[in-house]
């Protein structure tokens, strides 16, 4: 995976998702033709209603399109059968939630391996938690892969999450919301890992409704009432690490006082 | 590219391994679950093979009362409208039994039989006991060998000669030992000389103990215990081959009413029984009984099963999100069906195992303290464990395709 824009990632073309609930028809997402390039950080952002969640499910391949057509990586995955998506899924993506989703009285280690169950590649378990105990330290955690959920904190929880996203080396990672239930440092912990995965050549397309956190991404996507209304380049971008070293500074500071 | 038919067998695989983690995560809640199956296969197991045992028991029984074996007891079942019991008028002489004797020839053996209650003693001991008289054909009939010792003969019969043969019970409570040949036992304060220990027959079905009994000539007995008379209780024969029981059993029937002076029309002032139909009496008894077992067991089987249904659908929208979950990070439908598929057989048959185990210990112990055989058929347990099995996949199945169908996007939201 490179670091330069030219490939594209992910493509959408006139995409349209209407629902019907009993008699009234739902346009949800009405003609949303977007293009992202490998290697590009995007915050999808929209007030509730404005169908960014809609449109998630359909860039996560948890839903289809009614119109329009949606390419991944070069692939036409709009009129995939649902076996064929959960495929997409596996291979081509990686999953981080809100609620970090992780298998409860499941250790660390058993999380991260979840999507290499369903892989078509075959390894041995020994290999399994090999690779998945590289994915937990690459994202800070090494020696906690026996830890289960409950013994972990949120920020903790939501790095094994991102380990899991991981460890099927995805094309895109599609973050909802991943900090929603987050403090405001762990946020920003989180943001880390996810400049620091960037920086690598990584895809992530990222939900959110906070503009500070949206500021950490290289391109902000803007909804509004189904349709794209703004996309523009973050100016000014926040650096992760540069915030941490900030507010650890300010706590000293007030640890001082 | 990987052969598509190997690559299903690993997702196989792996799901099993994913079923196995998953039931690990709940241990009490499997545990518990698989109990129901337990008790169930268990209960079958015990049952049947109680059934069983209970059966054999009471084939033994009528097996041990001799092969091709008519009963003749004295006194009708209907006598003249008062219905006195078998054995109940003393219409039986014994000159019926020597009639039988003579003029039956299908009959090869016949022994009289008397029947009282005394207390015996000897030495400081006494012991209430059941005194039976017969001939001397009596032990072949019965097939019934002596431990130790001889039978009494038919000249002792003839003489009613003082002698006597024991069981092991009424030789224990009174000598303390089985080794009492030769030894003389007080019937009513007469001394009989105890010629020949019996070999031990243990309880009937009905728990009497066939071992506690004196056994001497009808002749002594009739003279000595029950102080004269000249009726018999019963008349005991054994023809040569089955096929002989019943035309046997109706010259027996007309040679009595003609000695007994019975006109055309009127009721017998005999009964006359044939093994068989004892037997079948009997055997249709312990069948209803087994069946019952069979049924109680049954239920408690499928009141399991219903347990693994119920905490099956419970687990699955207990785990909504895991299914969600699982189904964002690439599993199939088919793999969320065969994971809880998986786990619900898992579970029938563990308890299915375990429940045969505890079945067979359980029928062992049960036999071993109320004294019954127990007869763990192989067939019970190939049964118990294919519906243990089957149970799982007939209850499983429903929670685990509505798993299957959860729509990813709806099960991820579910709280």
């Amino acid at each position: 995976m490179s670091n330069s824009s030219d490939a594209t990632a992910v493509r959408l073309e006139e995409v349209r998702k209407t629902y019907h609930t009993g008699e009234v028809e739902v346009h949800a997402v009405r003609g949303v033709s977007i293009e992202i390039g490998q290697g590009e950080f995007v915050a999808l952002m929209g007030s509730s209603g404005s169908g960014k969640s809609t449109l998630m499910n359909i860039l996560g391949c948890l839903d289809r399109p009614t119109a329009g057509r949606y390419f991944l990586d070069g692939e036409d995955v709009s009129s995939l059968s649902r076996d064929e998506l959960a495929d997409v899924r596996n291979r081509k993506l990686g999953f981080v939630f809100q609620s970090f989703n992780l298998l409860s009285r499941t250790s660390a280690l058993e999380n991260v391996e979840l999507p290499l169950l369903y892989s078509e590649i075959a390894l041995t378990s020994a290999q399994l938690r090999e690779k998945a105990e590289q994915v937990l330290a690459s994202v800070g955690l090494e020696g906690r892969g026996d830890h289960t959920p409950s013994q972990l904190s949120g920020g903790q929880q939501q790095r094994v999450a991102i380990a899991r996203a991981l460890i099927n080396d995805p094309e895109v990672i599609l973050a909802d919301e991943p900090t929603g239930n987050l403090d405001s440092r762990t946020s920003v912990e989180v943001m880390e890992i996810f400049q620091t995965l960037n920086e690598k050549g990584i895809t992530i397309i990222m939900v959110t409704h906070e503009q500070d956190i949206a500021s950490y991404a290289r391109r902000n996507i803007v909804m509004r009432d189904g349709l794209v209304c703004d996309d523009i380049v973050v100016q000014n971008r926040f650096n992760a690490t540069a915030e941490l070293e900030k507010k650890t500074a300010a706590e000293a500071l007030e640890a001082a006082v | 590219m990987i052969p598509k038919n190997f690559t299903r067998r690993l997702r196989l695989l792996s799901t099993f391994k994913i079923a196995a983690r998953a039931l690990r995560r709940n241990k009490l809640r499997s545990a518990l679950t698989a109990l129901g199956i337990i008790i169930g296969v268990g209960a079958v197991i015990a049952m049947v093979s109680i059934g069983n045992g209970a059966k054999a028991q009471v084939e033994a029984q009528i097996a041990g009362l001799g092969e091709n074996i008519i009963l003749i007891f004295s006194g009708s079942t209907t006598a003249s409208g008062i219905r006195t019991g078998w054995g109940g008028a003393g219409t039986l002489k014994i000159e019926d039994a020597e009639a039988i004797r003579r003029e039956v020839p299908a009959v090869t053996l016949v022994s009289e039989e008397v029947v009282s209650t005394a207390q015996v003693m000897a030495g400081n001991q006494n012991w209430f006991t059941r005194i039976y008289g017969e001939s001397a054909d009596y032990f072949d009939l019965r097939q019934w060998a002596l431990a130790d010792g001889a039978p009494f003969t038919d000249q002792d019969v003839r003489s009613a000669n003082k002698v006597c043969v024991v069981g092991r019970t009424t030789a224990t409570q009174i000598f303390g030992s089985e080794d009492v040949v030769g030894q003389v036992l007080r019937v009513k304060n007469v001394p009989f000389q105890i010629t020949g220990v019996l070999t031990p027959k243990g309880l009937t079905s009905q728990g009497t103990d066939q071992d506690d009994i004196v056994i001497m000539p009808y002749t002594s007995a009739m003279k000595r215990v029950l102080g004269g008379g000249t009726t018999l209780r019963n008349i005991n024969a054994q023809v040569a081959s089955p096929g002989d029981l019943a035309p046997a059993q109706q010259q027996i029937i007309a040679l009595l009413r003609q000695r007994h002076n019975i006109r055309e029309g009127r009721d017998d002032d005999f009964t006359v029984r044939n093994q068989e139909e004892i037997a079948a009496a009997q055997t249709a008894t312990t069948e209803t009984m087994t069946a019952l077992l069979a049924g109680v067991a049954v239920i408690s089987l499928i009141v399991g099963g219903i347990g693994i249904m119920n905490i099956m659908l419970v687990s699955v929208t207990e785990r909504t999100r895991e299914i969600g979950t699982r189904m964002a990070v690439g599993a199939h439908g088919r793999d969320i069906l065969t994971q809880f598929l998986i786990e619900a057989i898992s579970l029938s048959a563990v308890g299915g195992i375990i429940g045969i185990i505890l079945g067979i210990v359980s029928a062992k112990v049960l036999a071993a303290v109320k004294n019954w055989p127990s007869l763990i058929s192989p067939g019970s347990i190939v049964a118990a464990f294919l519906v243990s099995a089957a149970v799982g996949v007939f209850f499983g199945f429903y929670p685990a395709r509505k798993a299957a169908q959860l729509d990813p996007i709806d099960a991820l939201r579910y709280e």
